[in-house]
Order: structure tokens, then sequence, then C-alpha cells
């Protein structure tokens, strides 16, 4: 067993029972729905319905109806793309890395922060897939399926080819991991349902029956999952920044991307997962389980994550001017004070200045404080994707190509209809599952040197 | 339709009532079926077997096929196999323009034309406007048939009216006039000569859109002949051109540009070119590709000539004439010129007579006639009559014309005597048209007896006195059309087909004028073959009249006047020229050379003006201005041009169509109205009255290119001056060197990637930026051969057209060693560098190793291809290729009615002009240049054919063959003995491992991007512009 010193400051607060975990995460999903929820699931289900006209509209009519050129071939697009699925990175963070490393806070907050990889994710996967000119084709195409068009097959030195691996296999290994947690959680709501929802519940629970043998069986996959998922969270954000780092664009060619791009990920979910967070503990009022604690943690997180980005981010101005290649300087010239400059200066506000607040504890443990930082954090880091792709397409070997972006509607609805989409799934998931792991934190009730009451 | 009344007997039981059959008919089926077998002994097999042919018979119905409109040929046509293409020398004519061309015919269609080779004119060359001819053909808005008053009626009715008509007006003696553009068919002013001497109160009054009728003019004056001479630009050393755009649109562009580009080829043992100074207010594509370029406002150029004519006279000891001003760089272009003298050359654009005649005194004094100058052989492509067209006017308007014909021309849009013809139109008696659409002219007149397109007539042009270039139909007339010529002969009461009538013309005319052969079928065949005869012109008198040079320069002290205002230099451009091709969409998409814009006309304004009158252009954004000329204002875009003369005003002609069609009504503005009058000629420079507003009205004016300059980047652009070249080969060069394991080494020795075999052929190309002028023929041509989409305006602006072979414009920078921002300017009169940019076919393409499909590979022949049936559209292709050649069909722009500019494929008529070796792309699929690949592979089996390897030059592909300058070299560099592999000077060296390596030995060639190693197929060669010093203005 795990020793935790009888020194730390207890994780739950509140003095909560086991019986209490059950009943206070329990509540959520056996009441009613409570008017908050109904507005905002509604609200998410009115962007997405509004989102998906967007949608619609590309792909009946084309990839034309969005604001891209001859010159900048992806903008909103893959920036959306990258940065769905930097924020889905946290989850598995927390949950896998943070269990390899016996970080009990984790606890409270794994739950939520997985679901909120999974539907990243699926929010991430829609831009490669719409942002094709033929979706109904390179939906399947892209895959290595054996087929009858002769010897054709996929090129696996691409890079596209690299990522739908990369994102599909963690997109399963996280969606498995998460369900696994779900498992006795569902039992437990079984247990107390009847009817229907105790079909439901039971067919969910997978038959557990919380004998200890199970019990066991289910640490030792949850630690094997965990084993397998930590290099994952390494590896898909370090694939999708070869989508840049193999290329031949100056601004593209850089092999500092690798660990820049897996720090920004960290730093960009986490502010999500505490956007979230901070949310979810308001409305379901589970001060008691996550808890000022938490936040610190995590804001530590950002701060760290935030403080490698910003180094990376100079790192790679000292390298284009100490390179000597023009064209290199020139893109990194022309991020900040080219045409775009505004989107640069965003960026480093949002991703290396804003973080920094953290180092005053005040503010790192305001709730009102994180909140903004957190959204800013994602802001920050929505433009340092734009500016990596859009500033460094629109001007690069040619000058006779150089030409602006400039958004349309529909890709502002398109972006729309994935936070339509992430919202939804998420409230429908706040309101059905278990949004805190109860099997898990009914064992960091007491501390572990406690007697148990 | 009638019910047929006839009844047919089933049998003679039938007829004879037979009770048996009687009772039998009554049943659905009379015969005995086994299925309905009363005995009921019907069993399980038969069921099955009717059950298995019903569902058989069903299904088999359901998937009927659609019904195509494709008919086997009965009969096959005896020339024409199924794609195989036939070739036919022909000659495009439009108007006084007209080049020998060969016209690729496919199941007998036209889709494409080529130069012809044979003729010693264009010599193979065509510009944008021939190549984009053959989509006129099937414009949907040509007329269909005979029109009375806009409605449909038959040829009948029409020839018995306007004959009785014509009969009516000459019975009573009243005038009638024949009004044409000029004429190149001596047929067909044979024809006219009929019709004349049936109706003798008939003239014939000629005009151009674009006038040189002051450089007849002058001839008369200066030599007592009024004709143009025709020109040689290849034996010039010294050019010296005063607002002629001799390279663009002045009388023969694509003559003078092969001429030309001769004179501009350098390399090794050749390090001699001409030298061109070029006087002109608008930066024109001649401007942007002379050595020494002075900006000069119109009313300097008459005193400019007039100082060049002083300057010779000077040294030749001629007397001198009053006044003259000289500008910059004219004191230096006299000086070579007479250096020069016999290997010179001094032309001007203005119609002015009096400036021409200056212009011939210079050139007399210079020796140039006889070496530079032929009056021997004059040209025929402008025989306009400035004064007889103004007389015209006056006529109409006063009512005393009763019977007029336009002949193939629409002078109340594109003459300066419009609204006086348009409101004499009203007062004639008989008015006809035969205009192939319902234009400004046509729909104002009474009859429209429309002509064919000239890609389905017979006929003849000769070019020059005693060259002739011969038209052979390539379709059979499309709609109910029917030749002018023919329509003259019907009028004047002739009825013969003209095929039978231009034979017999040759017969009688030219015959006799040559000595090749005796019979004529055998004279007559070759001339269809070659599609050129050559006869030869007259000998004429050169003595120039000086007495002449002293009252024109008296003329010219007196009207060059440089007032306060502003000046406008109105001018037709290379792409839609006087407007008469204006419905068509590749010339309105085409992107102008020098401006890069496209679907407009605009105000250029100097930098400097510009920023007094607060305008900007950035990104194609910039505002509307008022535009007064003389009194009349029009709203029009401004468009900051780096080059203009600070106070002038350039303005293309050719726009403002009001009923030319769909494609080009309202585009842009009508500058024909501004046309002036000096000394009895159209004058195409305003030089009072001109001023111009800002409105503070947005306005975006759809460019392909909204950067000016390279950046001083040399990965991008190598360029020198002779001066240095003459010393080094390798002037200007520039040769990227990175550092490895201590050593500085040449990209290409340090490489992830294998390399490639190509064991069969090399596929290469060569682009000379040094003859390349930028014209852009080879633009249009692609789009021909390739099927290439028009996307209309809005997706211009869009920055999405679709060119697969585009040209380059760059700008000498304000700043060239300023920070990085002040490189983004032009300068205020910059030296100009024209590079075509296509896909660079790399050896070592970023876009093959990203595509996740593997829709875009390497040939084994070193072609860069893509498969368009296997590309998803993820354009990780497009963003990582360095040039940005790669093309993405954004929209479906085929059968897609939200494009209907894209005429070549949304209606059935237009679609006949695809190449249907090309595949048209669908939406979501990425394009590009496939360097012809459907050339390359009929060229490959036509040898294969014949059981030999494909010769040098048999392969040509779309851009290179219409290229007037000879820029652009393809071939093979795995055959030694290819023009590409002797320009490159390509070696075979054995390296020390014993691989052999290929290495080009030309100094001045090089890679775009050399540094990034793409290893691309495609060499540049340096520019090399003939100053005496790198930073000379």
């Amino acid at each position: 067993m795990q020793v935790t010193s009888s020194v730390r400051k207890p994780l739950i607060t509140g003095g909560k029972t086991v019986h209490d975990v059950t009943e206070d995460i329990c509540r959520q999903v056996e009441a009613k729905p409570s008017k908050l929820w109904l507005m905002a699931f509604g609200i998410s289900v009115v962007t997405l319905a509004i989102g998906f006209l967007a949608v619609a509209a590309t792909l009946w009519e084309g990839i034309g109806m969005w604001g891209l050129n001859k010159t900048v071939g992806w903008a909103w697009d893959i920036t959306n793309f990258v940065w769905w699925v930097g924020i889905g990175h946290a989850g598995t963070l927390i949950s896998a890395v943070l269990l390899l490393f016996r970080q009990k806070w984790r606890m409270a907050i794994n739950r939520a922060s997985e679901a909120m990889t999974i539907f990243a994710v699926i929010c991430a996967a829609m831009f490669p897939v719409l942002h094709m000119g033929r979706p109904w084709l390179g939906a399947y195409w892209a895959l290595p399926l054996p087929n009858t068009f002769g010897s054709l097959w996929v090129n696996f030195n691409s890079p596209l080819l690299w990522d739908v691996f990369a994102i599909s296999t963690y997109f399963s290994v996280s969606l498995v991991f998460w369900y696994l947690g779900l498992v006795p959680d569902f039992a437990t709501i079984r247990d107390r349902a009847s009817g229907m929802r105790k079909k439901i519940y039971g067919a969910l629970s997978l038959g557990w029956d919380g004998a200890a043998k199970t019990w066991s069986r289910y640490e030792s996959v949850s630690l094997i999952l965990a084993g397998l998922a930590t290099p994952l969270v390494l590896s898909v954000h370090t694939i999708v920044s070869f989508d840049f780092a193999t290329s031949v664009i100056p601004g593209w060619h850089t092999t500092i991307f690798p660990p820049y791009f897996v720090a920004g990920a960290i730093f960009s979910g986490f502010a999500m997962v505490l956007t979230l967070m901070i949310v979810t503990r308001q409305v379901f009022k589970l001060h008691d389980y996550i808890t000022i604690e938490h936040i610190e943690m995590m804001n530590i997180v950002i701060t760290v994550t935030g403080s490698i980005v910003g180094i990376a981010y100079i790192t790679e101005f000292f390298i284009a001017w100490y390179s000597g290649v023009p064209a290199e300087q020139y893109a990194f010239f022309n991020r900040m004070f080219g045409p775009y400059w505004w989107a640069y200066w965003s960026m480093m506000t949002c991703n290396v200045i804003s973080p920094q607040l953290f180092w005053s504890k005040k503010i790192r443990t305001s709730i009102s404080a994180t909140f903004i930082i957190s959204i800013i954090v994602n802001i920050g880091m929505w433009f340092e994707r734009f500016v990596i792709i859009v500033t460094s397409l629109h001007r690069d070997y040619l000058p006779s190509s150089w030409a602006m972006f400039y958004p349309t509607i529909y890709d502002m609805g398109v972006y729309l209809f994935t936070f339509g989409l992430f919202f939804t799934l998420f409230f429908l998931f706040a309101k059905f599952f278990p949004v805190i792991n109860m099997a898990e934190v009914k064992s960091i009730v007491k501390s572990s040197s406690e007697k148990t009451a | 339709m009638k019910e047929n009344q006839k009844t047919y007997w089933k049998g003679i039981e039938q007829l004879t009532n037979d009770s048996e059959f009687v009772k039998k008919n009554s049943s659905e089926f009379p015969e005995y079926l086994p299925v309905s077998n009363e005995e009921g002994n019907s069993n399980r097999r038969d069921f099955l077997k009717l059950m298995g042919f019903g569902i058989a018979a069903a299904s088999l119905a359901a998937c009927e096929a659609p019904v195509r409109k494709a008919i086997p040929y009965l009969n096959k046509p005896v020339d024409v196999d199924p794609s195989v293409p036939n070739y036919y020398a022909s000659t495009y004519v439009n108007g006084g323009d007209a080049v020998s061309v060969v016209v690729k015919t496919r199941e007998g269609r036209p889709i494409k034309v080529e130069g012809n080779k044979y003729s010693t004119i264009a010599q193979g060359g065509t510009n944008a406007q021939v190549e984009a001819s053959v989509l006129s053909l099937y414009d949907k808005e040509r007329l269909t048939g005979p029109t009375k008053g806009g409605a449909d009626i038959d040829w009948e009715t029409l020839d018995k009216e306007v004959t009785a008509k014509l009969g009516a007006i000459a019975a009573k003696g009243g005038q009638i006039r024949i009004v044409s553009q000029s004429v190149l068919s001596p047929t067909t002013k044979k024809a006219i000569g009929e019709f004349i001497s049936k109706y003798p109160t008939t003239q014939h009054v000629t005009y151009d859109a674009v006038s040189a009728y002051g450089i007849s003019e002058a001839n008369r004056m200066s030599f007592g002949e009024a004709m143009i001479p025709s020109y040689d630009f290849s034996k010039a050393h010294t050019i010296v051109s005063v607002g002629a755009d001799f390279l663009g649109t002045w009388i023969s562009p694509i003559e003078f540009t092969k001429q030309y580009s001769k004179t501009r080829k350098i390399n090794d043992h050749h390090k001699e070119m001409s030298r061109h100074f070029q006087f002109e207010s608008n930066l024109s594509l001649t401007g942007s590709n002379a050595d020494y370029r002075t900006p000069i406002k119109p009313s300097q150029a008459g005193p400019l000539v007039a100082a060049i004519y002083n300057g010779i006279a000077a040294k030749a000891g001629q007397a001198k004439v009053s006044g003259g001003a000289s500008v910059d760089h004219a004191n230096k272009a006299i000086n070579e010129l007479w250096a020069n003298r016999g290997k010179s050359l001094v032309v001007s654009g203005s119609n002015d007579p009096a400036v021409q005649v200056l212009v011939n005194g210079i050139n007399t004094m210079l020796g140039n006639y006889g070496t530079t100058i032929n009056t021997d052989a004059p040209i025929y492509y402008r025989q306009g009559d400035d004064q007889a067209m103004n007389n015209l006017g006056k006529e109409m308007n006063a009512g005393t014309v009763a019977g007029v014909i336009f002949f193939n021309c629409n002078p109340v849009y594109d003459s300066a005597e419009g609204s006086a013809i348009a409101a004499g139109l009203s007062k004639a008696e008989l008015t006809v048209s035969t205009s192939d659409r319902m234009d400004e002219t046509a729909s104002a007149v009474e009859y429209v007896a429309p002509d064919h397109h000239y890609l389905e007539q017979w006929n003849d042009a000769e070019l020059r006195e005693g060259h002739f270039s011969l038209i052979q139909p390539t379709i059979s007339p499309l709609f109910k059309t029917r030749q002018s010529p023919e329509s003259f002969l019907k009028w004047a009461g002739q009825d013969v087909e003209y095929y039978t009538y231009l034979q017999n013309n040759w017969k009688d005319s030219y015959f006799g004028r040559q000595t090749d052969t005796s019979n004529f079928q055998t004279f007559w065949d070759k001339a269809l073959f070659d599609g050129v005869v050559e006869l030869g012109g007259s000998s004429k008198s050169v003595a120039y009249n000086y007495s002449a040079a002293a009252s024109a320069a008296t003329l010219v002290a007196q009207n060059y006047k440089a007032g306060t205002g502003f000046q406008l230099a109105l001018y037709d451009k290379i792409g839609l020229g006087n407007g008469s091709q204006a419905n068509n969409p590749w010339l309105q998409e085409m992107s102008d050379p020098v401006t890069k814009a496209t679907w407009d006309n605009y105000v250029t304004i100097s930098i400097k003006d510009a920023n007094d009158l607060g305008i900007t252009l950035v990104e194609g954004e910039t505002q509307l201005v008022n535009l007064t000329v003389n009194g009349t204002t029009v709203k029009v875009p401004a468009l900051v041009q780096p080059g203009q003369a600070i106070g002038t005003l350039g303005l293309a002609v050719g726009y403002g169509r009001t009923k030319a069609g769909k494609v080009a009504n309202e585009v842009g503005v009508d500058a024909y109205p501004f046309i002036t009058r000096l000394n009895g000629a159209n004058i195409m420079d305003v030089m009072a009255g001109v001023n111009v507003t800002a409105t503070g009205e947005g306005y975006k004016i759809a460019q392909t290119q909204t950067h000016q300059t390279y950046m001083g980047r040399e990965n991008v652009i190598q360029e020198s001056v002779l001066s240095e070249y003459k010393h080094d080969s390798g002037a200007g060069r520039w040769h990227p060197k990175i550092y490895k394991e201590g050593k500085y080494v040449k990209p290409s020795k340090i490489t992830l990637w294998s390399g490639h075999e190509y064991n069969n052929h090399h596929w290469a190309m060569t682009i000379d930026m040094n003859s390349c002028t930028g014209c852009s023929a080879c633009t249009v041509a692609c789009q021909a051969e390739n099927n290439i989409p028009v996307v209309g305006k809005q997706e211009v602006l869009n920055r999405r057209d679709m060119a697969w072979i585009r040209i380059d414009r760059y700008y000498s920078a304000a700043n060239p060693a300023g920070d990085k921002k002040e490189l983004e300017n032009a300068a205020e009169n910059p030296e100009v560098t024209f590079q075509p940019m296509l896909c660079q076919h790399c050896n070592n393409a970023p876009c093959e190793t990203v595509c996740p499909v593997a829709a875009t590979t390497h040939s084994t022949e070193g072609l860069n291809q893509m498969t368009y049936n296997r590309c998803i559209g993820t354009r990780y292709c497009a963003n990582n290729c360095p040039y940005k050649v790669r093309r993405f069909n954004w929209f479906k722009y085929h059968d897609n009615t939200q494009f209907p500019d894209n005429m070549a494929m949304n209606n059935d008529l237009g679609k006949m002009v695809l190449n249907p070796d090309v595949t048209v792309r669908a939406r979501g699929v990425m394009e590009k240049c496939s360097m012809c690949v459907q050339r390359i592979q009929a060229g490959k089996l036509a040898a294969k054919r014949e059981g030999r390897r494909p010769v040098d030059g048999e392969i040509s592909i779309a851009c290179a063959s219409a290229c007037p300058s000879d820029a652009i070299t393809f071939g093979d560099l795995n055959d030694p003995n290819s023009k590409i592999s002797k320009t490159l000077q390509i070696e075979e060296k054995k390296d020390g491992e014993g691989a052999t390596e290929r290495v080009v030995n030309e100094a001045r060639a090089y890679h775009v991007l050399e540094e990034i190693n793409v290893s691309p197929n495609i060499w540049y060669m340096t520019k090399i512009r003939n100053k005496d010093k790198q930073t000379e203005a």
C-alpha cells in the first residue's frame, strides 16, 4: 500500500465519510436535471446546431466557404485541430502520469479531465476530416485499408498519416482507460437504482461484482493502461508537431517543435481542465472534493509549462537569427512586425506573461483569477497555433505569392460547431456519469495512516 | 401528327374473322403458355423458371443505362479518328490583328491555337489574344442566325430586304457606307469592290480601334507614300521607343517580340545584346523590359522626339528644327543611336503625324531605312483612316448617309465617333451589321447578318505586302451564320460560294506570281498546308522630305505644352486589347503582366500623386476616384503604379462594354470617348483638361500578386548588368553554401534523399529571364491546353486564381539597403523583372513526401505528377510547396451556375473547347502544372509507333510553344544533343566513387531557392540588363 504522511493536509475536506462521497456524487446522476444544467445544455445544443450549418455548407459547397487561398492552405482548421488536441492532453496526463507518480490529489479531478480529453480529441478529429477537399473519400483512404484499387497504399512518409495513427491510438487508449475507471462507479449507481436506470447502468458496469479479485484486476489493468498511456501523452503532440517540423516552410521547419508542442499542450490542457473544473465545482457544489489545493497544484503546472513555452518562443527567435538563414529570419521578423503582429503579441501576452502571475500565492489560490487566466491561456494557445500556421504560410519564400488570410463566418461556424459538440458531450457526461471517481476518492477520504472510522 | 389509319393483320385468320381466332384473341395470351396450364400439371420447375426470369427481367429493367447522346460514325470521315488530333494551318484574324496559326482539332472540334512556325513574321509565336480566340468560337452569346430588329429571320428574307433597300437607295443616289476595321483579306476586299461597283455611291470607311493613322499619314508627308513600314528589331543594337509598347500591343507585337528577343539572347560565346531606351508615361510591358526607362508626360513626348531629331541632326549635319526639350537618358540615347547608325531603330507610339514625321527624319538620318525599317514590305495591320472615320461620324449625324453596313466592327463602342454614329443610325434607311453578337452597334442596327468565326471560314489575309496567310475552316459553322464577303457578293447580285470565289481569285491574282509549280491545285494545296505564301513586296522610294520635318516641329512646339494639371495616357492592355474579345473569360482573368490585375480597368497613378491624393493600394484595396476628362467624369478605381510618370494617369480601353455578353458587361469603364484628335488623327494622349479627385469610396482590384518587390532575395531573382556579365559569365549569381564538418559545401551535397534514376527520359526546362518579356501568352496557352477553370473576380480577390503558370513580376525596391519593412516598397521608377513560375518538378519534391495518400508522386522521367482520382484534398502539398504553384479546387467550378464566367465548363457549347486528353478536375482536389504530360505521352507514342526515339523538339509543351520570345526551352536531359542539354552545357562527370554526376556548366543557370535543395528540373537564367553600371536608374 501507499504510504502517506499524516502531517499532509487531507485531500478531501469537510469531514466527508465514504457514504457522503457516494451520496454527493450520485446525487447529480440520480436527481432530476437542474434548471442551470438544462440551460447550459440547451445553449450547447443550439451552438452545435448553428455550427452544424457551417459544417453542412462546407461539406455541400466545398472548402472555398472558408477564407483559405492559394498561399494559405491551412488556417483555422488546423489551428483548431492542434488546439483541441492540445487541450486533450491534460486528462491522460493527470490520470496516467500522476497515477504512476502516485499523486493522490489527482483522484478528484481525473474523471472529468479524462472526459474532457476524450471530447476534445473528438472535436480535434473533426478538423482533419472536415478540412479535406473530399472527406467522403479521405475519411477512409487515409487509413491503410486493404483495397481493390491495385497496389494503392497510404504514404507512410507523410506526417499526416502519422497523425492518423497517433490520434487514433491516443483516443482509443484514453477511452478505454476512462471507461475502465467508470465501471466501479457505474456499479455503485446500478446498486442504488431501480427499473430502467438499473438496467442501463447495469449494462454499463459490465457485471462488476466488487469482489477482491475484481478490484485487484481492476488496479492492475489501470496501472498497465497508465503505463501505456504515458508515452502517448508525449507522442501525440510530438507527432502533431511533425506536421510542421518536417516541412520546408520557414517557421515550420524547426527541430524544437516536439518538446515545445508537448509543453504547450499540457499548458493548454491544464488551463482547460481548470476552466471546466471551476464551473463544475461551483455548479455541483463539489468544494470539498475539488479544493483550493487542487487548483493551486494545477496553477503551478501551468506556470511551469507556460515558462517552458516562453523559453521555446525565445529559443526559436535566437535560432532564427543564429542560423543565418534569411528566409527563417524574415519569417520571425514577420511574426513580430508583419501584418499579423497582433496575433503574435496576443500569443506572447497570453502565454508567456499571464501564467507568470501565478508566482503570487494570492493569485494562484484565487478562484476567479485562476478562472480568468485559464481562459486567457487557452486564447493564447489558440493564437500560438494561428501564428505558427498562418504567419509562416502567408509570407514564405516567393514574395509574389504573399497573401493575407481573412476568416469567413464559415471558419468561425465550424469552430463554433466543435464548441457546441464539446459542451454538449461534456454536459451529458456531467449529468449522466459520475463526475468524480467515487471509488478512488473513497480511498483518500481518510489519510492512509488514520484509522478508518 | 395524324393517327396512322392503316391496319395490319396478325394473320389471315384475323382477316377472315375465324371463330377460333376471335375466341383466342380475347385472352391475353392467345397461344399456349406453359404456366397457365389448366390441367394443373405446371410443376415446381416451371414456377422457378418463371420466377427466375421475372426477377432477372425486373432487375435488368431497373438497371437500364441512361441514354447518352453518343452517336457512332456510320461512315467515318476520312480525316477524323477518335482521339487522334488533326492540325490545320490557318490565320487568326481579329480586326486588323492577324497571326498565322496552326489549329489543333479533336473529333472535329478546334481546341487549341498555336503559332505557325512556317510564318516568317510571327515565327510560331502567339499572344494571349490568339491563344484565347478558340474560346470565343464557343461563346454562347454569339448570334445563331440573321436577325431583323432583334427578331430571328432567315437569310433569304434578309437578302431580299437588304438588296431591295440597297437598290432603292442606289436608285435615289443615296450614300452607302461600308464601315470596317482594317481588312487584311484581299479577296474580301475584292468582294467589297464588287459590291461598290454594283452600288457606286458606296464608300468603304476603315478605322482602327487603336489607330496608327498618324504613322501612315507621316509616311505620306515624309516619303509621299501612305503606309506603315515593317520593322526589324532583330537588327537593332540601339532601340529607342517613345511611348511605343512594341512588345505588348503596338502594331505587330508578336513579330516584334520575336525579333527583340533575338537581341536579348546571350551566352558565353555571345555576350552582346541590344540596348533599349524607353520614354513613356505608363509603365508598359515594353518599358518594363527596357534597359533605361524614363517616365515622361505625354506632353513631353513631342518635344523629346524633336530634341532627339536635333541631337541626331547636329551629328548628321542636317538642319535643326525648332523646339525640342530633352529628358533624362535622351543624350545617352542620341549618342548611342549615332554610334549604331544603320543598326538602330527609333519608334514612337504617338499617333500624331507631326511626331511621326520627326521619327522618320531621325531614322532617315540614322540610315535605318533598308536595315531595321523595310518600306518595301509595308504592313497592313492598321489601315484605318481617322479622317474618313471622322467624316463618317459627321455625315451620319447629319443624316446624309442612307445605308450603312458595319462589317465586323463595333464603332458605337470602340471608336472616338461612337456617339455620333449611334445618333446617326436612326437617320439611315438601311443599317446592317455583320457582328457575331448583339454588341453595342449590332443592337442599334436593323439587320444583323452574322459572320463566321475565323475558325469556321475560308479566307486569306495579306499581313504585309506580298506576305499571305490562308484561313481554312476547322469546324463546320456552328450556327446559321454566313461569311460576310459572301453576303456582300450576294447583295451585289452574285450568287457564288465564297470558297470558289477565293480560289478563283487566287488562281487569277497570285498563282501567276509564283514559279514553284505550274499546277494550281498543287500550289493551292501547298499554300493551305503551309498556311503562308510569300510573293514578295515592291520597292518604294524613301527620299525624306526635310521640309516636312520643319513644319512638323512647328506643330509639335504648338501642340505639346506642359500644363499644370494631370495628363491621361490611354492604352490597350495586352490581354483584352481593344475589347473586341472582351467576352472571353480567359482574357478577362489573365493577370496583366505589369499591374497583375484581372477583371478590371483602373486609373494608374504614380506613387507620388497617390500619396498626395491619399490613395494607397494594399492587398488590392484601393479607392474609387473621379476622373474628369474634358468635362466628362467617370468613377474608376485607382491603382498605384510604380514607374508611372508623375502628373500622368493611365487608363485602358477595351473595358466598360455594355453589350458584349454576360462575362464582359459592366466590367470596368469605357475609355474610348476620351480619345482626342490632333492633326487629323486620333490621339490616345489627353494633354489637358484632365483631373482626378479621390472619392474615399473603397474598392478592391482583383490582383493575382499583391507584393511588389522580391525583398532583395537573391535566392529568387539573380540579376546583373551586361558590363559585369562581359567579364564574368556568373555575374549576379548567388551560390548558397552550407557549413558541414568544417567546410562550406553546396546544398546538394547534404541530403537525405537517395535520388531518382531516370533511365529513359529526364524532362526539364530552362527559362531565360533575359528574353522573357512577361507577355503572358504562356498563361493563356496553358489554360487552353490544360482545361484550367476561370474562377471570376471574387475568387481572384480571394486569392484563388487557378493558373498553373504565372508570371511573377517584381519591382526593384525604393531602398534596396533598407530594413525588411522598407524593402517592401517599390521604387518610384523601378527596374522590373519577370519570372514565369510553375511547378518546378523537384527531384526532391517536398509535396510528394507529405501527401498521406500518395496522390502526388514522382515519375520515372523526372516529372512530379498529380493523381487527381487519389487526391483527398488535405492541401498539405500546397502548404509545403516553397514555390506556391499548387492550385486547389475550392469549389466545383464545372457545371456550376455559381461560376457562369467559367464559360468552358458550364454549358454544352463552351465545353467543346475542353481538351479531351486532360481531366476536368473535381471539387476538392489539388492540381498543378503537369509539364503537359499528355503531350509528352502523345509524342512518345508517335515515336514508338515508328520504332524510334522521340526527336528533340518534336515534343513541345503549351507554354514553350506559345512563347513569342523563345524564353522557355523544354527537352530531355538524357539526350546529350537536345537543345536543353546544350543550353545548360550539361556534362557527365564521374565522381570519386565511379558514379556519374550531371554538371550544369552554363554559368547563368540557377535553381530558384537552391539552398533548400529540392533540386528542381527547371532552371532559370539570370536576368542581365544592358546597363553600364549596376546602380543606374
